[in-house]
């Protein structure tokens, strides 16, 4: 009942002083607009991330070698490639969940034909690769069995690659150099986009990986086998179930460490996400710095507002006040003044957001906890940089605070 | 008692009877005020300043006290104890009964909040704040939940005073007078045993002056007991009683029978009248 009637009586004094409740509350409407609109972008950053990861495939495991724990020193991931094409084989044969299993191996060279030459990356994958990465044709077709069964010299444009060598005409049915190999074009795939790392992925070219492994390169390691299950509520299974084979297909002890990772699309982008976080955190704790002096120009400005209204006090404390009953007052200005500040500073803060992205075209996110955290962070600072001020305020004489002009 | 209080005084909002405290001697009522050897000194580093040194006094209720003195006579220590604001370096201060120079400093603003009302020389009413919302302010630290309409009880405050059609009226807006009406309503609003005023007419022209007394003299016909400090006779022609200190003793306390402050108005209105009837004549 007292308190909302103080409540009313601070509303009115903030509601009095225009001037004096914009200044002391522009520090938090800053700092806190800054916070929003840094975690705006690292948010922003992370979804995308996370959608660029659901777009990499469906339903999607990739297996890596894994790295090697020899007397408790790591070898660091990929030291041993301890990947096979039989290990593709045997999950092919034994898994209940998998729907499709590619091995993929990598070569980068020099691709001659249609108008010049270009540089790219020739994954040697299997028949079962565009569906686990959920690809598209624009044109031609896929390899098939057969011409993987016997490593035919078929090719799979990407988008990239087709636009720079065949930027007039349909590069399908045209015939390129790969490493003096003359190879036919099949078909091309369609746009993917980029990885959350940046790189291209379109600028890359489908083979049959016998092909690759035998007619195309000298390298023969598989980077990664990918894997893909019927649907999405296996996907958890199946990683436990490829842990198994595995394991047997490498014949590791029970005492060995897996030498191999398992990773689905959750996790990759989890990884992913690991940095941007770390940036994230970092470019909030910079802002908050703001919402910290934005705090301090509260009690500055409170203590300020405590040396010219100490008649004001005065007056209250000898018509029956207590310490506690002015202490509560000023408490309350204070709270109601970093709180309305710190709801102004979210406003300002998605409207901030909002214009960055359609500037600089980054997309910024603002969710909805954040934007509690950020007021409860403001009313705390309330809390914290009025006590001192409104303390101040009720320990005042009411004698010599009357006399006070 | 403070039921009969606030019957007194509603009742005397209503009909402005004033059956209580016209023909009844003094010493017939309870004390209100009791002090005994009252001591207030003020330490300064090496010097120290006796302001208080041993004051007895008891005021009753119903009485109308004007404390007078030079100035540092000690008139305003004495208030700041009586009034709660202050304890005394020694002797006994009984309000109502209560000994309050045992309280804590809580209890001290409670007994402030509600058994006594101050008026002040320089007003001291809460700038850019209506004159309601000002009379209003006690009620706003009444912890006994008393009165449960606080805009009505403030209106009515104001009306006793006068002042019932100028409710929404900022001090500045108001005069001097005014605006001590408006603080005395503010002294009214929790029915206190006491109304304290320091000087409450020195900031005012002699008009204006007789105007407050009369209000002073009004609310005491209706049982409110009043000490005013005051060091003008002006002022202390229209208490019963009044009391000298000097040096922070008392060396003078008598009663007197009042001028009558309306009296003395309607004299000044008349005056101003035949002033005003002579004036044109004096000009031609
Ligand atoms: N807070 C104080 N500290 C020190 N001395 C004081 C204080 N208040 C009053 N005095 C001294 O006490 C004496 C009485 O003062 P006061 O009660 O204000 O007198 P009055 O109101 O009659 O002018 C004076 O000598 C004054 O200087
Ligand atoms: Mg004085």
């Amino acid at each position: 009942m007292r308190a909302t009637r103080l409540i009313k009586v601070a509303l009115k004094s903030i509601v009095k002083n225009k001037m004096r409740t914009l200044l002391t509350m522009l520090g938090i409407i800053i700092g806190v607009g800054a916070v929003i609109v840094m975690v705006a972008i690292g948010e922003g950053a992370q979804s995308q991330i996370a959608a660029q990861i659901q777009n990499l495939g469906t339903n999607m495991l990739v297996i890596t070698p894994g790295s090697s724990n020899a007397g408790g020193v790591s070898q660091g991931s990929g030291s041993f490639n301890r990947l096979k094409d039989t290990d593709a084989d045997k999950i092919m044969a034994e898994s209940a969940y998998v729907a499709g299993v590619s091995p993929v191996i990598f070569t980068r060279t020099q691709i001659v034909g249609g108008t010049g030459n270009w540089r790219s990356t020739i994954h040697g994958v299997t028949i079962d690769y565009p569906v686990i990465r959920n690809w598209e044709l624009t044109s031609g077709r896929f390899f098939d069995a057969s011409e993987q069964r016997t490593g035919k010299k078929v090719l799979v444009l990407g988008a990239t690659i087709a636009e720079n060598l065949f930027p007039n005409d349909d590069p399908v049915g045209q015939r390129v150099l790969v490493r003096n190999v003359p190879v036919e074009v099949i078909g091309v795939l369609a746009k993917k986009g980029q990885t959350p790392e940046g790189n291209d992925q379109d600028d890359v070219a489908l083979a049959p990986y016998l092909t690759v492994q035998r007619r195309l390169s000298n390298f023969t390691f598989i980077r990664q086998i990918l894997a893909n299950t019927y649907s999405s509520n296996d996907i958890e299974k199946a990683q436990v179930e490829l842990k198994a084979i595995m394991r047997e297909a490498h014949g590791l002890a029970a005492w060995e460490p897996d030498d191999f990772e398992i990773k689905n699309q959750d996790q990759l982008s989890e990884a992913a996400q690991g940095t941007t976080e770390v940036m994230t955190m970092l470019l909030a704790a910079i802002a908050s710095i703001s919402l910290l002096v934005g705090g301090i120009g509260i009690m500055n400005i409170m203590l300020v507002s405590v040396t010219e209204r100490t008649r004001e006090i005065g007056i209250r404390m000898a018509i029956g006040a207590r310490g506690s009953d002015v202490l509560t007052q000023f408490l309350i200005e204070s709270i109601v003044m970093s709180i309305f500040g710190g709801a102004l500073g979210v406003a300002i803060g998605i409207g901030g957001a909002r214009i960055l992205a359609s500037f600089t075209g980054w997309s910024t996110a603002v969710s909805p906890e954040i934007i509690f955290i950020a007021l409860a962070f403001s009313a705390a600072v309330g809390i914290f940089f009025g006590f001192y001020p409104a303390r101040k305020a009720a320990s005042l004489n009411p004698i010599d605070a009357l006399r006070f002009e | 008692m403070q039921a009969v209080d606030a019957a007194v005084l509603v009742a005397a909002a209503v009909s402005d009877s004033n059956i209580l405290g016209k023909h009844r001697l003094m010493s017939d009522t309870k004390p209100v005020v009791e002090v005994t050897g009252l001591r207030k000194t003020y330490v300064m580093g090496k010097t120290e300043v006796h302001a208080l040194q041993g004051v007895d006094m008891t005021i009753r209720q119903g009485e109308l006290v004007a404390i007078m003195g030079t100035s540092g006579s000690g008139k305003s220590t004495m208030m700041n104890i009586i009034g709660g604001l202050d304890y005394p370096s020694s002797g006994t201060y009984l309000l109502d009964g209560i000994e309050v120079n045992k309280l804590g400093k809580n209890e001290l603003a409670d007994i402030r909040n509600q058994k006594i009302g101050f008026v002040f020389q320089g007003f001291n009413l809460l700038a850019r704040t209506s004159a309601v919302e000002n009379v209003e302010l006690p009620l706003l630290y009444d912890r006994t939940h008393k009165i449960k309409n606080h805009r009505q009880a403030a209106i009515d405050s104001l009306e006793l005073v006068g002042l019932g059609d100028r409710t929404d009226h900022h001090p500045n807006e108001l005069s001097g007078g005014q605006q001590q009406r408006v603080a005395i309503a503010r002294a009214l609003v929790t029915n206190p045993s006491l109304i304290l005023a320091d000087e409450p007419t020195g900031n005012l022209d002699s008009r204006t002056t007789v105007e407050v007394m009369q209000l002073f003299q009004e609310l005491n016909k209706k049982g409110i007991t009043i000490i005013l400090v005051t060091h003008e006779d002006e002022v202390s022609r229209y208490a019963k009683r009044i009391v000298v200190l000097r040096d922070g003793r008392i060396i003078r306390d008598e009663t007197q029978v009042p001028d009558s402050a309306s009296d003395d108005i309607a004299k000044l209105i008349l005056k101003q009248k035949r002033e005003m009837e002579t004036a044109p004549v004096s000009a031609e």
